[in-house]
């Protein structure tokens, strides 16, 4: 058998065992990803929609830099919070470097940037829309921040998607911040990343193809659920 | 029905306004008293939306002045409201939408409430109420846009060719509408380029041209005796 | 929007992490920082348990390169450091880093390559001797390059060897700045040689055509030794825990469940410890 053959074989054993380690694994990735999408958009969204609404002098130079930023190297992102967080470092009393709210940090520092810049795209476009009739109505700009956001809540599901996705894929960062603690901070991919260092290549792709299985599951879920309510709220 | 000092009126002194190098007005001056339904009437690019915007301050002049020069001592703008040719609804319920210029104006969550479900009633839209605004018919929609705007009970209300993009039955209903909210005592300006609507509805006209303001009359006057080559001939049906 | 429901919305993000923190917030656990090839060998996955059944103390292992689990420790991310480079470790005790350093158990390195053994070094027990014959073929090698304690080793064996490889490298020669995993993934992929602990190989399992070519020379003796982070360089080091860990690893009981750790019936890790003065 080949070993992508192989890897599709590991993959149905894994989820045909429902193997504990492997569901508390799965359980730690979309707690920690899931978790890390909640702080971006609390953060991002209102950062998409300032920008889109701001007439701030630096307007440009922020959208150019949160569109750069949207490509951030995990890596990158990963020793800076690790320096933050480590005992040496100004965070360091905290104590969190090697728990899973360092990596919840990691990945929202990474994904802050993409939800921020996608939702720029839609709110703007929404207040193209919206802009004269908002303020006919005498919204201040605070209250229109959030009239965009909320209205336009179904595109944004799509960001809200990305952002889920980017986390959930990445593990450069929270590998270093996370230290891959057997049942304590090993998520997917950096279970991946192990099980491809033992050399277990089959067993590496088959947790792979879960992890695709996992986000392709969510993304079909949420799409289906933009669409029914989009038909049902215009 | 306003106890409270009136905002009008309101004074359009020496306006003038462009973009770019495009000039899209000249030196329009004219005063808008209260009590009188005032139609800016001609043709497709004479100006008339834009004069309508900077009236309710959507744009501003690049020369000249416009101000409210009522005794009316806060913001003017909180005094009035405008209706758009394309309304853009919310994506929430109908009830909602005109709950929400009523929030924007302060009203508590109890008679935001109650203010909004008699709007739609007088529209005849109570039935709708909870249907989500996105989904209603072209003419519900600028039913429901009018409601948001009555519901603030403006002093002053602004229309932008309101049934432009509607049927005849729905913009039968729209006008209906506009007679009952100047009946209620809110002054209506309105742009149109449809003259038998500004027949049915205007107390006088402003004939807007190719972004001057060529002619004012009361509307008797006005379809009677046009006192302008330009609204005569726009009477006739030989300007677009 | 009003002052109080603006400030809660600035505190959302931290009470989305306190929601995350029970998995850290409870106490009973040490942070071990240790090296790929004693997880990656298995060997945590076996002592550890009998650890925690007896102490109930949570051992949480990073696994890493020698000179990077030292360097956790330096910065005080860990308790206790477990690692197998012999001269970074005494140098980590003398500047204060860590203290009571004992050495805990060996394996031994052994020198990898392709079964076709272009350098024809296969069966050789003298380790100096066919390292000069790879580089004399420029026979493909690869190197770990990441300061880990088998790079230290294999730094040494090449001076052992007389060469100096930071000169005689050529392209023949490949650090791959991974670790013991990824280097072996590269070398089964270009049939290259290279140094590794013994324990990492028995549990690999991507070999290609990789085996065994040498092996048992005294000088790939492999030391693994442990130490505590110095309390007084980190006051917040769990130090009765971390100083149970390593008892325990140094006690008779700790010591035959380290022997008794095999992959096929073959023994990975060799106990010594001996006491003081060893």
């Amino acid at each position: 058998m080949t070993d992508v053959g192989a890897a599709f074989m590991a993959a149905i054993g894994l989820i045909a065992g429902l193997d504990a380690p492997l569901i508390e694994i799965v359980a730690l990735s979309l707690q920690i990803s899931l978790s890390a999408v909640a702080i971006a958009c609390i953060l991002g969204l209102p950062l998409g929609a300032a920008v889109t609404l701001g007439r701030f002098r630096f307007r440009h130079s922020a959208i150019v830099t949160l569109n750069a930023l949207m490509g951030l190297p995990p890596v990158v992102v990963g020793l800076f919070v690790y320096l933050m967080l480590s005992r040496a470092g100004p965070l360091g009393a905290l104590g969190l470097l090697f728990t899973p709210p360092a990596m919840i940090i990691a990945q929202a520092i990474l994904i802050t940037p993409i939800i921020a810049a996608l939702s720029r795209q839609i709110i703007e476009d929404a207040w193209i829309e919206y802009e004269e009739q908002l303020r006919s109505l005498g919204a201040p700009p605070r209250r229109a921040v959030w009239t965009l956001i909320w209205d336009t809540r179904f595109s944004l599901v799509t960001v809200v998607l990305a952002g889920f996705g980017r986390a959930a894929a990445e593990v450069g960062a929270v590998i270093i911040v996370g230290g891959n603690i057997d049942g304590v901070t090993r998520v997917m991919t950096t279970a991946i990343a192990l099980e491809t260092s033992k050399g277990d290549l089959p067993l590496a792709l088959g947790l792979g193809i879960i992890l695709m299985a996992l986000v392709l599951a969510a993304n079909a879920a949420a799409y289906t659920l933009k669409e029914a309510a989009q038909r049902r709220f215009g | 029905m306003h106890a409270a000092p009136s905002i009008l009126p309101f004074v359009f002194d020496r306006v003038s306004y462009a973009v770019g190098a495009t000039q899209i007005l000249y030196d329009i001056s004219f005063e808008l008293a209260a009590r009188t339904r005032t139609v800016i009437l001609g043709p497709n690019g004479a100006g008339k939306s834009v004069t309508l915007r900077l009236c309710h301050g959507l744009l501003t002049p690049t020369g000249g002045t416009v101000r409210w020069a009522g005794a009316y001592g806060g913001d003017p703008a909180r005094r009035q409201a405008m209706v758009f040719q394309r309304p853009v609804m919310l994506r929430r319920s109908a009830l909602a939408n005109v709950a929400y210029g009523l929030k924007l104006a302060g009203l508590d969550r109890a008679a935001r409430e109650a203010r909004a479900r008699d709007m739609l009633e007088r529209v005849g839209l109570a039935p709708l109420a909870d249907r989500p605004a996105r989904v209603l018919s072209g003419g519900e929609q600028q039913r429901l846009a009018l409601a948001r705007a009555w519901a603030l009970r403006p002093e002053v209300l602004f229309l932008d060719e309101p049934t432009a993009s509607l049927d005849p039955a729905a913009s039968n209903a729209v006008e209906e509408i506009i007679k009952a909210i100047d009946a209620s005592g809110t002054k209506i300006v309105m742009t149109t380029h449809n003259l038998g609507q500004a027949h049915r509805l205007a107390d006088e006209i402003l004939f807007l041209d190719r972004g001057r303001l060529v002619e004012r009359a009361s509307a008797d006057r006005f379809f009677k005796v046009p006192a302008t080559a330009e609204a005569a001939a726009f009477i006739k049906g030989e300007l677009p | 929007m009003s002052l109080a429901r603006r400030a809660l919305l600035a505190l959302l993000p931290f009470a989305a992490l306190a929601l995350a923190m029970p998995a850290a917030a409870e106490d009973k656990f040490i942070v071990v920082s240790s090296t790929t090839s004693t997880q990656d060998s298995g060997l945590f996955g076996h002592i550890l348990p009998l650890f925690k059944a007896k102490t109930g103390i949570e051992v949480r292992v990073v696994a890493q390169g020698t000179g990077q689990a030292l360097d956790t420790g330096r910065r005080g991310d860990a308790d206790v450091v477990f690692v197998h480079d012999k001269v970074a470790e005494e140098k980590f005790v003398a500047e204060g880093f860590g203290i009571d350093r004992r050495e805990v158990m060996y394996n031994d390195f052994v020198l990898i390559g392709p079964k076709f053994d272009t350098a024809k070094v296969m069966g050789s027990k003298d380790i100096a001797a066919s390292l000069k014959k790879i580089a004399d073929a420029k026979a493909p090698f690869a190197s770990r390059g990441d300061k880990s304690g088998t790079h230290a080793a294999e730094l040494r064996l090449w001076k052992i060897a007389g060469l100096d490889i930071a000169t005689a490298k050529g392209p023949w020669y490949r650090e791959t700045g991974q670790g013991m995993g990824p280097t072996l993934n590269i070398a089964a992929a270009m049939n290259a040689y290279l140094i590794a602990d013994r324990g990492t190989w028995l549990s690999f399992k991507n070999r290609a055509d990789l085996v065994v070519v040498v092996e048992g020379d005294q000088r790939l003796f492999n030391q693994y030794g442990v130490m505590l982070v110095n309390p007084a360089k980190h006051p917040h080091v769990k130090q009765e825990r971390g100083m149970a860990f390593i008892n325990w690893l140094t006690s008779p009981e700790g010591q035959r469940d380290i022997a008794n750790y095999k992959i096929n019936g073959e023994q990975l890790f060799f106990p010594n410890y001996r006491r003081a003065g060893s």
